[in-house]
């Protein structure tokens, strides 16, 4: 009776295990919002997860099924003894050579992804496609996101330009706390930086996290494909407020325009109402 | 059913056995029995895991209702009316990983389970260095009072990792001042304490088996055991040199390394909380390197000896020889191997050169490997066998189906871009808490019950053991298989409040559903040491093998005697010759049991080669089973062959 009742036992809970799985997306346990990501980078990362969650959920019916097989054949073995033997190389080797084909696979099917989020960048650091792309430097610290722009319009030409201005702050940069916007639909690139410990800058919707590192300054690309609001938040512990690192990012369609208007109530000297942005004179800060 | 060996005339007392009664303190304090080392830190490491876990309980409640009054113990928390304020949670997770990490499961596992098993499984008398082996404990408790103090100066709050600069700069949060100081001293007594013990280890495992105990005659749980002491000895110095440097960056211990004042992790220019700009040149990447240098192999130095128990304890209680020896003992030398070019696994997004994320993920990958044969031959040690459903059993069949959930879960934040994402997340936390405590924990509760007659020659209650185990392992998959939906919904690690991000708002009922699992999960624990400690009173007394398991320290009298051995013990054979059709109307058959008819050749020279002119029929885990001595072997081998094929 307890032999039956422990051999349940073990059944049960994979089983359990795979219902919570399955209803997950219905309980909204799923990705953020229960959506697919918000840039096409993002979305591969979730076709590798399912792909992944596929291959180990076969795996885990597997290893769990032949686990409660053999738990169920030996509660019940009425023999005098266990059965004799000492293992079979030939399922020795069978279980070497398939587990190592699906993983290699597995690792060599990810490198493509890795290779786009951040390696070929990486290599082309020096080279010349970034300063059309860049969109603002994001300094994090204790317990904030600090965002500079270059001033609305300002184009960059080279790469030297932009090492310039990542250097030191420039005449009609313009600021912001904690609300980063980026363009819609065109590769972003954010500069990242840290003012005092470790932070990391994590866009669940988005699938970006980049740690920024003090003393570094770290290049995220990444080009948002749906408009809307999405929450920023610090990924690596960075003291006792690290969970209210809260921010957003927001995209929009035309970025110019939002710098223009926080241009120009950044410049609002409190008695000509800014052009852009009339009616946020109440909430601006200076 | 005693059957130690009483056929070696030539075996002289393995030990002065009656020359002294020793004193109290020489007996149960500053003992050198390596037997009395592994009872204290036993109990040593099982009083630091009801604080770790109670430490674990705070942080649960603060995950479950943030800000609200903690119950019992809010008094006592903080100043502020018994909430956890975000500094005291923040200390809460480093603590617990620090004392769950360093004062449980590394000691209980080489610490407890090392020193009482390796000489007795060996059939020697002790340790090699005895008095070495009484420090490697009394380092220990440096360890712990510096833990206290980091606890009176507020606790250290950087996470057990420590990364700089939170964790270099005294101005970067509250718990970075003398309580990181203090940290970093305790850790390199742990430091100090784990190398004596894994020297100890090698040479004992090394130089001291006894007589016909060759390597290959080993028990799986030695092989892990020895594996990990070598970790041990090439990782833990790379932990220690890390720590130093960083008390030198710290310019700590009171102003005794004032004049230092190094920068080894620490940029120049970075001002905190408004301190002066820091002058230096360092790198803070470079302690996340060196850190990982050792906690990586220190995540297998926490797992492989759990293997090795599991491993015996499984064949034992199936009453079946372990399936693939070999395969078994190659694999925990793999994943020793591997584990050593892991560590960037830990960094793939911190902003280090990517392209070694490639070659760190393709062996982080590679290392589920050795670790999914492990799993295989753990389910094929079963198979067919005839299984005792008793708490053994049932730990050991937990710590095979969690390690399953832990070994997968890992292969998805090996994948670099899959890693992006769940890096820093609860999916991490899942993770490794299936590993650590699903796998080792489970393995560690079955090993407690397994040795106990041999600690004190009485049995735990099996009715408590069972109803602990029910309770464990519900509040276990209760706490933290939700935890890997937490992490895909995207919630990061060590948030004293998630909530106030609106897209994780709608997981505190979960949370709350797991606060609870846990608590259940943390007054089970109550049961085992309940059950623990009135059976070292009360427990029914048992002979020097209850199990009827072939291991040399089976041989011994429960509980052995200083020198464990009354005679140096002989072993002619691999330590799972279970239901071999060798011997009748039993299903054991021990490793120094000689088997009659005795060879012509007396084995007054065991220490012949396995599968030599010495007692070959009896050395199974060898590749050549068919001994035309006995005529009747060759009948197990073509039924496993031919089973094999069926399947």
């Amino acid at each position: 009776m307890s032999r039956i009742f422990w051999c349940l036992f073990f059944t049960f809970w994979p089983i359990a295990a795979i219902v919570v799985c399955a209803i997950a997306p219905a309980m909204d346990w799923g990705f953020p919002g229960n959506r697919e990501a918000a840039t096409p980078l993002g979305q591969r990362i979730d076709d590798l997860f399912y792909l992944i969650l596929g291959i180990v959920t076969v795996a885990f019916i597997g290893t769990m099924g032949a686990l409660a097989y053999v738990l169920w054949k030996g509660s019940k073995n009425e023999d005098e003894k266990g059965w004799f033997s000492h293992g079979s190389h030939n399922l020795e080797v069978i279980w070497t050579i398939v587990p190592s084909g699906i993983l290699l696979f597995i690792a060599l099917y990810q490198i493509d992804v890795w290779a786009i989020y951040r390696v070929r960048d990486y290599e082309n650091r020096d080279a010349d496609p970034r300063p059309t792309h860049l969109v603002a430097e994001v300094t994090a610290r204790q317990f904030e996101w600090r965002i500079r722009y270059p001033a609305p319009g300002k184009k960059f030409k080279t790469y030297k330009e932009v090492k310039d201005w990542l250097a030191r702050p420039h005449a009609g940069d313009v600021y912001a706390v904690n609300k980063l916007f980026v363009p819609l639909n065109r590769e972003t690139l954010i500069y990242l930086k840290s003012g005092d410990v470790q932070h990391a800058f994590f866009v669940p919707d988005l699938r970006v996290k980049q740690d920024a590192m003090p003393g570094q300054s770290i290049d995220i690309w990444f080009t948002v494909n749906r408009a809307g609001k999405f929450n920023l938040t610090c990924a690596e512990l960075c003291g006792w407020g690290h969970y209210k690192m809260r921010g957003e990012v927001e995209a929009v369609e035309d970025l110019q325009a939002q710098l223009r208007r926080l241009k120009s109530l950044q410049d609002y000297d409190g008695v000509t109402p800014p052009e852009g942005a009339p009616g946020e004179l109440e909430g601006a800060t200076p | 059913m005693n059957t130690t060996d009483t056929l070696n005339p030539s075996s002289g007392p393995a030990h002065d056995l009656h020359h002294h009664n020793p004193s109290f303190i020489k007996k149960y304090i500053f003992s050198t029995d390596h037997k009395m080392i592994g009872v204290q830190f036993l109990i040593t490491t099982l009083i630091m895991m009801l604080l770790g876990g109670a430490l674990a309980l705070g942080i649960r409640w603060q995950l479950a209702w943030p800000w609200e009054n903690m119950p019992i113990f809010g008094i006592k928390f903080a100043g502020e009316g018994g909430q956890i304020s975000p500094e005291f949670y923040t200390m809460l997770f480093t603590m617990h990983a620090t004392v769950m990490i360093f004062l449980v499961v590394i000691p209980i596992l080489a610490g407890a389970f090392g020193n009482f098993l390796i000489p007795l499984m060996i059939g020697a008398d002790d340790m090699a260095f005895p008095t070495l082996n009484m420090l490697s404990y009394w380092f220990m408790w440096p360890a712990i009072f510096f833990f206290g103090l980091s606890f009176y100066f507020g606790g250290a709050a950087s996470g057990w990792t420590s990364y700089p600069l939170l964790s270099a700069l005294p101005e970067a949060a509250p718990g970075s001042g003398h309580a990181q100081n203090m940290w970093l001293i305790a850790v390199t007594f742990v430091g100090v304490s784990s190398m004596m013990g894994s020297v100890n280890y090698m040479t004992t495992i090394i130089n001291m088996r006894a007589p016909g105990m060759t390597l290959f005659r080993m028990p799986l749980t030695i092989w892990s055991m020895f594996i990990t002491a070598i970790l041990q000895a090439f990782a833990l110095p790379v932990l220690t040199a890390a720590g130093f440097m960083m008390l030198f960056d710290r310019a700590a211990l009171g102003g005794a390394f004032e004049g230092i004042h190094t920068s080894f992790f620490i940029p120049s220019g970075i001002v905190v909380n408004n301190a002066d700009p820091t002058v230096g040149g360092g790198q803070a990447l470079l302690w996340q390197h060196l850190f990982w240098f050792y906690s990586h192999p220190a995540v297998y130095i926490m797992l492989l000896p759990a293997m090795g128990m599991v491993s015996d304890m499984l064949a034992t209680m199936c009453r079946k020889p372990i399936f693939g020896y070999k395969p078994m003992a190659y694999s925990l030398a793999a994943i020793a191997g591997l584990g050593f070019i892991v560590w960037g696994h830990h960094m793939f997004t911190s902003g280090m050169n990517p392209a070694l994320g490639m070659t760190f993920m393709v062996s982080t990958i590679m290392i589920a490997l050795p670790s999914a044969i492990k799993t295989f031959n753990w389910i094929g040690t079963i198979w067919g066998g005839k299984i005792r459903f008793n708490t053994v059993t049932l730990h050991c069949i937990a710590f095979v189906s969690q390690f399953v959930v832990g070994g997968l879960s890992g292969i998805f934040m090996a994948a670099v871009p899959v890693d992006i994402y769940i890096h820093d997340t609860y999916f991490i936390v899942a993770h490794f808490h299936y590993v650590l405590f699903g796998s080792t924990l489970f393995g560690i509760f079955g090993a407690i019950q397994f040795w106990f007659p041999k600690m004190f020659g009485r049995m735990m209650n099996e009715r408590l053991g069972k109803i602990h185990f029910f309770l464990t392992f519900v509040g276990f998959n209760g706490t933290f298989f939700p935890m890997h939906l937490l992490g895909v919904a995207g919630m990061p690690r060590r948030y004293a409040d998630p909530y106030i991000h609106p897209y994780l708002e709608h997981l505190m009922p979960m949370n709350q559903f797991i606060t609870i699992c846990a608590l259940i999960m943390g007054l089970a624990q109550l049961i085992l040491i309940y059950n623990w400690v009135s059976s070292i009173f009360w427990g029914p007394k048992c002979g020097p093998n209850p199990w009827n398991a072939n291991g040399v320290e089976w041989s011994a009298p429960s509980p052995p005697p200083h020198g464990n051995f009354e005679v140096i013990p002989t072993v002619y054979r691999g330590p799972y010759e279970y239901s071999s059709p060798l011997v009748q109307g039993r299903d054991f058959l021990m490793q120094t049991e000689l088997l009659p008819p005795p060879e012509p050749d007396e084995p007054d020279d065991p220490d012949v080669p396995a599968g030599s002119a010495g007692p070959a029929e009896q050395d199974a885990p060898n590749d050549s089973p068919e001994d035309p001595a006995t005529g009747t072997d060759g009948e197990p081998g073509e039924a496993s062959e031919t089973a094999a094929e069926e399947s």
